[in-house]
């Protein structure tokens, strides 16, 4: 479980850097989204307590809550306001990713091809 | 506290939220109506920071502290007033009434939601000045960076466009390395309260603690890349110099909020002792002082000396910061105050002088100048000699005087408050005990020295760099068209910010006596703990219930 989580987060980040370091737009936001799908299931993972499937992270009523038996809801709320966030920015970046490729004529990230 | 001043630390950010909000329901074609809005919420927001300013100023030594729902503290999220934090507050507030003056003139006619992007960017910025909760932290980090991104576009045109790719994935790459950076202390801690973090840093196991410090390593360079601290700020110069002038001048405290954080959260989370990281501020300012100074020189237009000012500054905060000396500490707030206020009148300046000219001129006069092209022919001389006792135009003469200011105010010469601020640092850093005081025999070394080396070398470059751009400018022989009208609503601002500048410099030891209680305050956290968790740390659950989660598996 934790090798499998572990190589996931990894091979995420790593083509993620390599993706964004590429020189058309495209591929920069296609890295940065990569990225944050590996940041994301890093925090899954920073969880108190160990990343446990099939734990719920809500109390029943009356009962009192423990690691063991419960996963921690505090990295799922933090999740998903990255995951929002992230959309967002995703979202807004893609528009001015277009806007790049209509007044420059190209989708190099210089705004320029190389060499030109 | 009564009622109503009891939610004070609320208000800088409910304010702009609202400001913002309500200008959304009105479309493009009210834009007067709009204007009127942005104007009545900043000043309503300033008129609240200098309350709040007001409030822990008269009593540094307690931070105030706001319960969100008045929910208890480390599990909810809190915002903390403490000195450092109304004063940032208060001077976005004043920049912000400054840029957006100035923005009423012309700029805000240029592309849509404007006002509302320029309030939400203040919320966020106010946001992350108060909050003590570090996911509360990013979040609010977000908001100023979502908002940054539409203000840098404002205006539109492909260098803008072309600014703002670069700007967006280097600050969404720096967003990554914030969450894990976030996530990888709270794994280690259990905690995002800020004030929770510095009390459980104590119980920390030792062989966590390497990975605690990667988090808060992550942490700092996301901080770091928008400070500009050398080598992450690359992309600076390029996005501060094509914004359009009231959206750079409001970019200048951006800048700063990166600094504003990493001194908060490294005296906070490692203390006084045992800073972390401290050398690498002092290396990484140093170097960024050495390639702001470098890059002035080599600057031809105005709008990026104004941005290699950015990093100057930038530079000399955080080699301050780097110091973990109070003393030293509260020189680097003066600068910090003294210098944002400048830079943004110089960015404001700069759009004014070069109305009236061909863009690209300054690096057209320098090319010139480099292949001996403006020899004057001898019918030029004539044409010249005419000219003597021509009277300057008034307008000319105070954009002269601005830069003149400007100029002093950047380069740290005297009478001026920049002056004010070096000699605060250097004093601070040569003898801690302070000047003329028996020193207690800490040796300066090698950075001390390098720090004050460098702060006087960035000082004359750049007073190299102004008065070449200066005599450029304003000792050319007036072609008349040269200069366009000026309203009153946009010199106004850079008489205003200057005025502070100038007020900062007279009252120099009351505004250095809050700059002192301020560094006091953030050296020793305690109050600022404290105020946040009068019955200290809640129990730690982890012990007891990691033993639980191995008897499960």
């Amino acid at each position: 479980m934790e090798l499998v989580l572990a190589a996931a987060i990894g091979v995420l980040v790593g083509s993620g850097v390599w993706l964004i370091l590429r020189p058309r737009t495209y591929q920069v936001i296609i890295g940065l989204s990569l990225i944050s799908y590996g940041v994301n299931l890093f925090i899954f993972s920073m969880g108190l307590g160990k990343p446990m499937l099939g734990l719920p992270p809500i109390l029943e009523k009356g009962e009192a809550g423990a690691l063991g038996i419960h996963a921690d809801p505090l990295p799922q709320a933090l999740v998903l306001t990255a995951i929002v966030i992230g959309f967002a920015m995703t979202a807004l970046f893609l528009v001015v990713l277009l806007a790049a490729r209509g007044l420059t004529g190209t989708d190099h990230v210089d705004g320029r091809e190389s060499g030109s | 506290m009564s009622g109503f001043l009891a939610h004070l630390p609320v208000l800088p950010i409910l304010v702009p939220l609202a400001g913002a909000a309500i200008m959304l329901f009105f479309d493009e074609r009210r834009r007067r109506l709009k204007a009127r809005i942005n104007v009545a919420t900043t000043i309503v927001l300033a008129l609240a920071s200098l309350a709040l300013l007001v409030e822990t100023a008269a009593d540094p030594n307690t931070a105030q502290v706001y319960r969100l729902g008045d929910w208890p503290a480390p599990f909810a999220i809190v915002l903390v007033a403490d000195p450092l934090a109304s004063l940032m507050v208060m001077l976005t507030s004043l920049l912000a009434l400054a840029s957006l003056t100035f923005s009423l003139a012309r700029w805000h006619r240029s592309g849509a939601h404007f006002h509302s992007l320029f309030q939400i960017l203040l919320m966020g910025l106010n946001g992350s000045f108060l909050t003590g909760d570090l996911f509360n932290l990013f979040v609010f980090f977000e908001i100023m960076l979502a908002a940054s991104f539409g203000l840098l576009l404002h205006g539109s045109g492909a260098p803008r466009i072309r600014a703002s790719l670069q700007y967006i994935a280097i600050n969404l790459a720096a967003s990554s390395l914030f969450l894990l950076g976030v996530s990888l202390i709270y794994g280690v801690t259990g905690t995002l309260n800020m004030a929770d973090l510095s009390l459980r840093m104590a119980m920390v196991a030792p062989g966590d603690r390497t990975l605690l410090e990667a988090g808060a390593a992550l942490l700092s360079v996301s901080f770091l890349v928008k400070a500009g601290m050398w080598p992450l700020c690359f992309w600076l110069p390029q996005a501060y110099s094509v914004a359009s002038a009231p959206v750079a001048a409001i970019f200048v405290i951006t800048s700063k909020v990166g600094i504003a954080v990493i001194l908060r959260l490294s005296l906070l989370i490692f203390g006084q002792e045992a800073s972390f990281g401290s050398e690498v501020l002092l290396a990484g300012g140093l170097a960024t002082i050495a390639f702001g100074a470098i890059g002035v020189l080599a600057s031809q237009a105005m709008g990026r000396i104004a941005s290699f000012s950015v990093l100057v500054s930038s530079g000399t905060l955080l080699a301050a910061i780097g110091f973990s000396s109070p003393a030293v500490t509260a020189g680097a707030l003066f600068y910090l105050v003294s210098s944002t206020l400048t830079i943004c009148a110089f960015f404001l300046l700069i759009e004014l002088v070069e109305r009236g000219r061909e863009p690209g001129a300054d690096v057209f006069a320098v090319t010139a100048e480099a292949y001996g092209l403006d020899e004057p022919d001898e019918e030029e001389v004539l044409h010249e000699s005419e000219e003597v006792g021509v009277a300057i135009p008034a307008t000319i003469a105070f954009l002269g005087i601005g830069f003149f200011a400007c100029a002093l105010l950047i380069a740290g010469l005297p009478p001026l408050s920049g002056f004010v601020a070096k000699v605060a640092m250097l004093t601070a850093v040569l003898n801690p005990a302070g000047f003329g005081a028996e020193s207690a025999n800490a040796p300066v070394g090698v950075w001390g020295w390098s720090f004050v080396a460098l702060l006087i070398l960035s000082g004359l470059a750049t007073l190299l760099a102004m008065l070449r751009t200066g005599i450029r400018i304003f000792w050319v022989p007036n072609e008349g068209s040269m200069v366009q009208r000026v309203r009153v609503i946009e010199y106004a601002p850079v008489v205003g910010l200057l005025a502070l500048c100038v007020a900062m410099t007279a009252a120099g030891e009351p505004v250095m006596s809050f700059m002192r209680a301020a560094a006091t305050a953030v050296h020793a956290p305690d109050a600022y703990v404290r105020g946040v968790l009068p019955d200290g740390s809640p129990a730690v659950p982890d012990g007891e219930n990691e033993n639980g989660v191995e008897a499960i598996q």
